[in-house]
């Protein structure tokens, strides 16, 4: 292990990979001597130069508290990003930008979501849950009733299969990490375990599936493996503390820890146990992904071992050679990731990332690396592994099982979907960031 | 004292509540439902046909009503608008990206009946009847000549058709599947 003198500029760190990715523990050890050696990023226009005189906030008390707090104004651009805000007839795509979020947890106002008809205004009092088929006893439920169940609460990321999806194109995009990776976020849920429900019910033996159904002017409608269903199926009802968000399912949705996100009924309205599944629109056709040679993929189910850089990242400009943090999340819907590596130099050679405790298992665990960047040229890539053994694969190993798209695609398109390889970052001289193949 | 270590073992199970914790007990709160009120709910219709209401319908029946209800999202005669096309489609050999189209990629027609009854048209679902829901399957499955021009769709036909990609599936991770 390396002496630990950091110096305020941080020379001295130990380059454990290629060009100037240092030793993970520096985090720990440099402390403020390497916070204080961080270079900033450019994301705006230099605040004036400091004034002696008070600002104008300081000279004075501030402005009236608000029953529900709202961000700063300051931080207006922090926002999601609209695939449809004319609400034309087609789905629409809120984007979490994750280039200005840290952490783990996502907002609940900047959770993503996919609405394929808007965003239904549901009166609670009104809402019912019904669960029925091969049960020994059809039931229904008021939100009432549901509320006085015994609960959990859990972090689960929430990811669309489509999310990602634009790594298949041929060629780079000149697209941010919100525009390829803004369909994933991550909440704290709490509800009442499904199974609690199910044993309610009386559940058939001969029961293999739960086909789930919204009450959405679609009424959109999957079919779940029942061992799914007793695992660690949950009907939510609180997001990050609060009720759902209404874009997020209120007043409940069906939580499928670390599954495809389409498969998370929102506005759950009705529960029916099957013998098979029913082949609906979106596992017969939508969420199934052709394959080379013509086939396709059917229940993929799994959101699989995934990690993406968020800083640095396109948007947000190097401001000049030094030390920087490298961060962002990486999560699996089977487990916990228990490792991520990083490289600067397009995957020639990496270095581990620390993992920010707590690692909760199907959640976006935090991964950090410092970086020198000495002013040149770099590709940055982060890799995970989850605890299964599954490795997020390389470019060549994704295209080799999965090919790439025949045609640039249109940075608003789903070409595939559960393609969860890694993303590159290139690093130009002038600081600027962009999507790169590597 | 057996006062005491049932607290104690109610500490543990408490403790030990996770997500993974199955049959919690609940208060039972769950009000029967009985047949009559279920069959207003259940709009389920499954791969074999079972769940299809009663009605009927024909290619020509479903054209003018297409026309009327559905031509301003799907274009004239299916050919596709500001949403998916529901004729023709090149072969998925042409690309990962092909777009899906009925006769290309959906591996049963009952999927077509489902979708339209329970989600279209995109502005007022759910208000049209059995008979229109029959003709209009009738008729895209006629322009993908999945079927003969006078063939009639009801709950005993429409399953049977044999949709071109029906094989073409393979499952992602068998060990998730019942």
């Amino acid at each position: 292990m390396p002496s630990s003198h950091s110096t305020r500029r941080g020379d001295d760190l130990e380059a454990v990979a290629g060009n100037g990715l240092l030793d993970r523990r520096s985090l720990l050890r440099g402390g403020a001597a390497f916070a204080a050696a961080i270079t900033g990023y450019v994301l705006s226009d230099s605040a004036a130069a400091q004034q002696l005189a008070d600002d104008s906030w300081s000279a004075g008390a501030g402005r009236l508290l608000t029953d529900y707090e709202a961000p700063s104004p300051f931080e207006k651009n922090v926002a999601r990003t609209l695939s449809n805000p004319k609400g034309e007839t087609r789905t629409s795509h809120a984007r979490t930008p994750h280039h200005l979020l840290n952490g783990t947890i996502t907002p609940n106002g900047l959770h993503f979501i996919i609405s394929h008809s808007g965003n239904p205004d549901i009166d609670p009092g009104k809402h019912r849950l019904v669960i029925h088929g091969l049960v020994q006893r059809p039931l229904v439920f008021t939100l009432d009733a549901l509320m006085r169940y015994p609960m959990v609460s859990r972090m689960a990321f929430v990811e669309c299969g489509g999310n990602g999806a634009l790594l298949a194109s041929k060629e780079p995009l000149n697209i941010n990490v919100q525009a390829l990776h803004g369909l994933v976020s991550c909440a704290e849920w709490t509800g009442v375990m499904l199974s609690t429900l199910l044993d309610e019910a009386g559940i058939d033996p001969k029961a293999k599936w739960v086909i789930a159904e919204g009450a959405d002017s679609l009424a959109v409608s999957r079919s779940v493996p029942i061992s799914k269903a007793l695992d660690d199926a949950m009907i939510a009802l609180y997001q990050n503390g609060e009720r759902l968000m209404p874009g997020n399912g209120y007043p409940m949705r069906l939580l499928l820890p670390g599954w495809e996100g389409n498969m998370n009924i929102k506005y759950l309205r009705r529960l029916k146990l099957a013998d098979a599944p029913a082949m609906s629109f979106y596992e017969a056709r939508t969420y199934s992904q052709i394959l080379p040679g013509g086939k396709a993929y059917q229940f993929y189910f799994l959101q699989e071992v995934k990690s993406f850089i968020t800083h640095p990242s396109p948007g947000l400009k190097l401001s000049a050679p030094g030390l920087y943090e490298i961060s962002g999340v990486a999560y699996s819907g089977n487990g916990r990731i228990s490792k991520v590596m990083v490289s600067a130099d397009g995957g020639k050679t990496w270095a581990p990332a620390a993992l920010q405790e707590p690692v909760n298992p199907k959640a976006f665990t935090r991964f950090r690396a410092p970086w020198r960047w000495d002013g040149g040229p770099a590709i940055l890539q982060s890799r995970a592994w989850d605890e299964a053994g599954n490795a997020q694969p390389t470019r060549a190993e994704m295209i080799a099982r999965r090919g790439e798209t025949t045609a640039v695609p249109n940075v608003l398109a789903f070409p595939t979907q559960h393609y969860n390889t890694l993303t590159s970052w290139g690093v130009e001289r002038s600081g600027e960031v962009k999507h790169v193949h590597a | 004292m057996f006062t005491h270590s049932l607290q104690r073992a109610t500490v543990v199970i408490a403790l030990a509540v996770g997500p993974g914790a199955a049959f919690a007990q609940g208060p039972n709160l769950g009000k029967p439902i009985s047949p009559a009120d279920l069959a207003a709910w259940d709009i389920s219709i499954m791969p074999d046909g079972s769940g299809l209401p009663p009605g009927s319908g024909t290619p020509a029946q479903g054209a003018p009503i297409y026309a009327q209800k559905c031509a301003a999202c799907h274009g004239a005669n299916g050919k596709g608008g500001i949403n998916a096309a529901l004729v023709g489609g090149q072969p998925l050999t042409t690309g990962i990206d092909t777009t899906k189209t009925v006769a290309n990629f959906w591996p049963y027609p009952t999927t077509l009946f489902d979708f339209t009854r329970r989600a279209m048209p995109y502005p007022k679902p759910r208000t049209l009847t059995n008979d229109e829901v029959y003709a209009l399957t009738a008729y895209i499955l006629r322009l993908n000549n999945l079927i003969g021009e006078s063939d009639v769709m009801n709950a005993a036909t429409l399953p049977k058709v044999r949709m071109p990609n029906r094989d073409g599936f393979i499952v992602r991770f068998p060990d998730k599947m019942p």
